[in-house]
Order: C-alpha cells, then sequence, then structure tokens
C-alpha cells in the first residue's frame, strides 16, 4: 500500500476533514455553548455580567406557568398536525398508486407544498384565514356553516397554524407512503385477493402491515419536525393571540431575541432538545426491535 | 354479470377521479388565491365577496419593485443561497464519499444530530459569537449558519447516490495505476453528475426558503426576501395584492426548481431513509 500519493493514503480522514471542522463549528461548539449558557445568568447587554447559577434557569422555568402552556401548545399542535397527516397521507398515497389520467402532473403538484417558501405560505394563509375578507369564511358560508375566527382565535389558533402544515406535510407522508407502496410486491396482493378479502380487509392486514416501516419512518420524522415548528407560526401569528399559539419554540426564541433572557432561553432549548432527541432516540429503538 | 360489473368499475372510476380533484384542488387553492390576490386591486381584494372575473393588473408587482428594495432582498437571497450550496458540495462531497465507501457511521450520526436538534439551539451562541466579532449582518454570519441547512441535505443525499456507483470502476482505474484520489475526481464524480445536481437543487432551494436563521443575523445589507416580505407583514402593510405578489415572486423559482429534481426531494428529506 505504498503506492499512491499522499492523499491517497490519507484520503479516509482528509477527506471528511473539512465537514467534521464545519460540523464542530457549527453545531457541537454551540450546543455546548447553549449548555454552558443555561447555567448562567446571562443578557444581551452588559448586566448583570454571566454569571453561574446551577440549575436556576430550570427551575425557575419549571415554576413558569408560560412555560408549561408553551409544552402543552406544542404537544397540542404535534397531537394534531401529525395524525391527520398520516391518515391523509396514507388516502393520498392509495389514491396515487392507482392509475389514472395525467398521473405524472398530478405526482408533480402534489410536491408544491413542501418546496414553497415557508414565509409566503404562512402569508397567503394569513390572508385567506381573515376573518372579515378571507376566501375560507366565504366558503364556509356558502356551506351554511358560522364564519370563525380562525388564527386570530385563542381557541382555534392551533387548530389552524396545524391545518396550515397538515396543507404543506401531508404530501411529504404521502409520497413516502407511495415509495413504500410501489414496492409491494404483486402476488401477496393478488393472493389477498383471491381469499375473498375485500377492499377494508386487504387495506388493514395486508397493506398497512406491509408498508409500516415507511409509515413509522414518516411519522418519526414529522413528530421531530412538528415539535419544533418555527416558520408558520412565527409568520402567522408570532405566538397569539396572547400566547395562545405559543409554542416552547416559539417561547425560547422571544426569550432570547426579545425579552433578551439568554440563560433562561438556553434552559428551554435544552428542554425542548432533550425532548425532540429523546423522541427521536425512542422511535428509533423501538423499531429497531420490530426490524428484527 | 357484465353489465353489473362494468357499472361497478365506472362507480369505481367516477370516486377515483372525484377524490383526486378535491385533493388537487386542494393542494393547489392556496397556489391560486395567491396569484389572483396579486393581480387585483386593493378594491376587489378587500371586497366580501371575492372577486373571480376581474381585469388583472400588474400595479402590485410594480409597488414591490418600486417602494421596496425588492431587487436587493433578491440578490441577498441569491448570493447566499448559491454560497450555501456551493460551500456545502465542496465539503460535502468528499465526506459523502468517505461516508459511503468506509461507512463511516460516528460522522453520519453528527450530521442526523445536526438536522434533529432544534436550530435555535445554535442561532443563540451564533448571534452572540457575530455579535462579539461586530460581523451581524454580514454574508459570512449568514452563508456560515445556512451551511446547518444545505450541508445535512447534500451530505445525506450524496451518500445514496455513491453507494449506487459500482465499487468495480474505481477499482479498475486503481489497476491502470489511478490513485484513489483521482478516481473519486474522474470516475466517481463524473458519474454521479445528475445526483450533485439534484444535491445543489435541494440546498439552493432550501436556503433560499430560510426564514429563522436570517431573521436574526441579516440587517439592511443582507436582508433576504423571506425576513423582509415579513417585515412587511409585520409592519401593517395592509395592501394584500402587494403581499401576494411579493409571496409569488419569492415562491415561484423555487417551485420551478423543485420540478427538475421531483424524483429526489422525498429522499433527500428523509435523510436517505426512503428511497423514491
Amino acid at each position: 500500500m505504498l503506492q499512491g500519493t499522499w492523499l491517497d493514503r490519507n484520503l479516509r480522514w482528509v477527506f471528511p476533514l473539512p465537514a467534521v471542522i464545519a460540523i464542530l463549528v457549527l453545531v457541537v461548539g454551540p450546543v455546548l455553548t447553549n449548555l454552558l449558557f443555561s447555567l448562567q445568568s446571562r443578557s444581551w447587554g452588559i448586566f448583570p455580567v454571566p454569571h453561574f447559577i446551577g440549575f436556576g434557569n430550570y427551575l425557575s422555568a419549571f415554576k413558569d406557568s408560560r412555560f408549561w402552556s408553551a409544552v402543552g401548545e406544542m404537544l397540542y399542535f404535534t397531537a394534531i398536525a401529525v395524525p391527520v397527516e398520516t391518515l391523509l397521507g396514507l388516502a393520498v398515497a392509495l389514491l396515487l398508486n392507482q392509475d389514472f389520467f395525467l398521473k405524472g402532473v398530478v405526482r408533480s403538484l402534489v410536491l408544491l407544498p413542501m418546496i414553497a417558501t415557508p414565509v409566503a405560505v404562512a402569508l397567503i394563509w394569513g390572508l385567506m384565514m381573515n376573518p372579515e375578507l378571507g376566501v375560507l369564511n366565504y366558503f364556509l358560508q356558502l356551506l351554511g356553516l358560522p364564519r370563525i375566527l380562525w388564527d386570530t382565535s385563542p381557541t382555534l389558533v392551533i387548530p389552524s397554524v396545524a391545518l396550515v402544515d397538515v396543507w404543506e406535510w401531508t404530501p411529504f407522508m404521502a409520497l413516502i407512503m407511495l415509495a413504500a407502496l410501489q414496492s409491494l410486491s404483486q402476488e401477496q396482493l393478488e393472493a389477498a385477493t383471491i381469499d375473498g378479502a375485500n377492499w377494508w380487509q386487504r387495506l388493514v392486514r395486508i397493506i398497512i402491515p406491509m408498508i409500516r416501516p415507511a409509515i413509522v419512518v414518516a411519522v418519526i420524522l414529522r413528530t421531530i419536525d412538528a415539535l419544533k415548528t418555527f416558520d408558520i407560526i412565527y409568520v402567522m401569528t408570532q405566538g397569539g393571540p396572547g400566547t395562545a399559539s405559543e409554542t416552547l419554540n416559539i417561547y425560547a426564541f422571544k426569550s432570547s431575541f426579545l425579552y433578551l433572557r439568554i440563560g433562561y432561553a438556553a434552559s428551554l432549548l435544552v428542554v425542548l432538545a432533550v425532548i425532540v432527541l429523546g423522541i427521536a432516540a425512542f422511535f428509533n429503538i423501538w423499531t429497531r426491535g420490530e426490524r428484527k | 354479470m357484465t353489465a353489473q360489473r362494468r357499472l361497478r368499475k365506472s362507480i369505481r372510476t367516477f370516486w377515483l377521479y372525484f377524490a383526486l380533484i378535491a385533493i388537487v384542488a386542494a393542494l393547489l387553492f392556496p397556489f391560486l388565491w395567491m396569484i389572483l390576490t396579486s393581480l387585483r386591486n386593493q378594491v376587489q381584494n378587500t371586497s366580501a365577496v371575492p372577486v373571480w372575473i376581474f381585469s388583472p393588473t400588474l400595479t402590485n408587482y410594480r409597488s414591490v419593485f418600486e417602494q421596496h428594495h425588492f431587487l436587493a432582498y433578491t440578490w441577498h437571497s441569491f448570493v447566499v443561497a448559491v454560497l450555501a450550496t456551493g460551500i456545502g458540495l465542496v465539503i460535502g462531497l468528499p465526506a459523502a464519499y468517505t461516508i459511503s465507501r468506509y461507512r463511516q457511521r460516528g460522522l453520519a450520526f453528527a450530521i442526523l444530530f445536526a438536522r434533529i436538534t432544534p436550530y435555535i439551539t445554535f442561532l443563540v451562541p451564533w448571534f452572540a459569537a457575530f455579535r462579539f466579532l461586530h460581523m451581524v449582518d454580514t454574508y459570512t454570519a449568514l452563508v456560515s449558519t445556512f451551511l446547518i441547512v444545505s450541508l445535512p441535505l447534500i451530505i445525506w443525499l450524496m451518500i445514496t447516490f455513491f453507494d449506487d456507483v459500482p465499487i468495480d470502476l474505481e477499482e479498475a482505474a486503481k489497476v491502470d495505476g489511478a490513485g484513489e484520489a483521482e478516481a473519486f475526481f474522474r470516475i466517481v464524480i463524473p458519474l454521479s453528475t445528475p445526483g450533485i445536481v439534484a444535491a445543489a437543487i435541494l440546498a439552493f432551494v432550501f436556503s433560499w426558503n430560510q426564514f429563522l436563521f436570517a431573521l436574526i443575523l441579516s440587517g439592511s445589507n443582507t436582508q433576504t426576501v423571506p425576513v423582509a416580505v415579513f417585515n412587511f407583514i409585520t409592519y401593517g402593510e395592509i395592501n394584500y395584492g402587494g403581499l401576494a405578489a411579493a409571496a409569488v415572486l419569492i415562491t415561484l423559482p423555487v417551485l420551478v426548481l423543485a420540478l427538475f429534481i421531483q424524483r429526489w426531494i422525498v429522499q433527500g428529506l428523509t435523510m436517505g431513509a426512503v428511497k423514491g
């Protein structure tokens, strides 16, 4: 192995080196710094001089009713968005797996919501949800339903922003499941038909179990991202009205950049990261057991 | 019997198209509404009953460019997205290659960690550092944080592409006296061109769409389009047509780009967990 240049002999660590450095500087460094900040009393200004206060920020958070409400809004949002996206996504995937006219065009159109710039998506949904002039209330009225306040109502704001999330990300779920459906073997599907199983039985007993790994992956990825949702909520409501749509991510953002409580915000972010990474790890272990 | 079967089949076809049309309508309506709003004047946009038929006006588009520095914001977004993509490729391609060939799981896991951790966790320390260095509102600040978005997308998509390049071709080149580095540049990279284009477009689109990092780290010299549009909204811009025109202008380029790489979008976004 003496042949080859120095680069050839050391390629194994030279090639990934820039990426390793980038990750250390961009990701690992900030995560550790954030951990340190979470143990300090610290603001963006000169005062108070940053000083170590142990777990003081975490204790304040656990006594802060706004923290608990933020955790609640985050879970509420995720608990609406992810199940709806999963069920609708499955339905859309089953539909797109059929043969129909202009199939290629429809598959391209399905991609558009998740690629569109989130700020623009939030803007246009905000206009559509406007209580007085929005087109959604006009549609409700046409159907003989009462007009509603959408994202300006404290009780409806989370379902409203979740609806936007559903619009944006159901296609993602659907395309993951569609990829799995297309890899199913035809024999197994046909065998089930001959057995006299009807459409529903085939779906529940054969198709869903067979594409289960894809469903699990889709649910994991969406859960992780739904917990962290920022763009849509912040652009549409900035956490309002009041704090009705203030998820943990939004509260942490406001704590650091509006209220300038860096130490406190850092502790909120550590809690959020632990929740998200914990769920990711849990799903990973759970599915690994299943794969065996 | 056959007549009955034919009837059942046409009922089934009817419902299939009914459901498809409903889905496509739901997915496209916001885009349609965005375009219609951008082409109507303010009186039409604030009418209690939506105005569906009207003579379109381009006034809103003109006002976006005239009243705001929209061209400058577009330029900032473009520069930052191109640099984040380009640097992401230079750093990401060699890393993806060795991860693919030598199964470097630690590095792969670190990239996954970057994708899972909430972005604000990185933003707070980064803002502190750039403030200390007087570098807030510089391209350097934006591009380096946007790499957190572009690099994982590029690396994960390219791992799956490099996995598919037959190792025999590299072995053959080595027999002919080429080193591994030469084999990478002469054989693996050219064979992976479609993948590299897909990774580049995906990284560009998600850098272009990035809002959070730009919201805090950009300023008057580097303000990107998403932040500018957010400011139009929060500073009480009530010309709906102008807002919608701005939304059309940000979204249109990425939607067009996305159509070229449809096959790889899901693969890129699922960190290689799903092959489309």
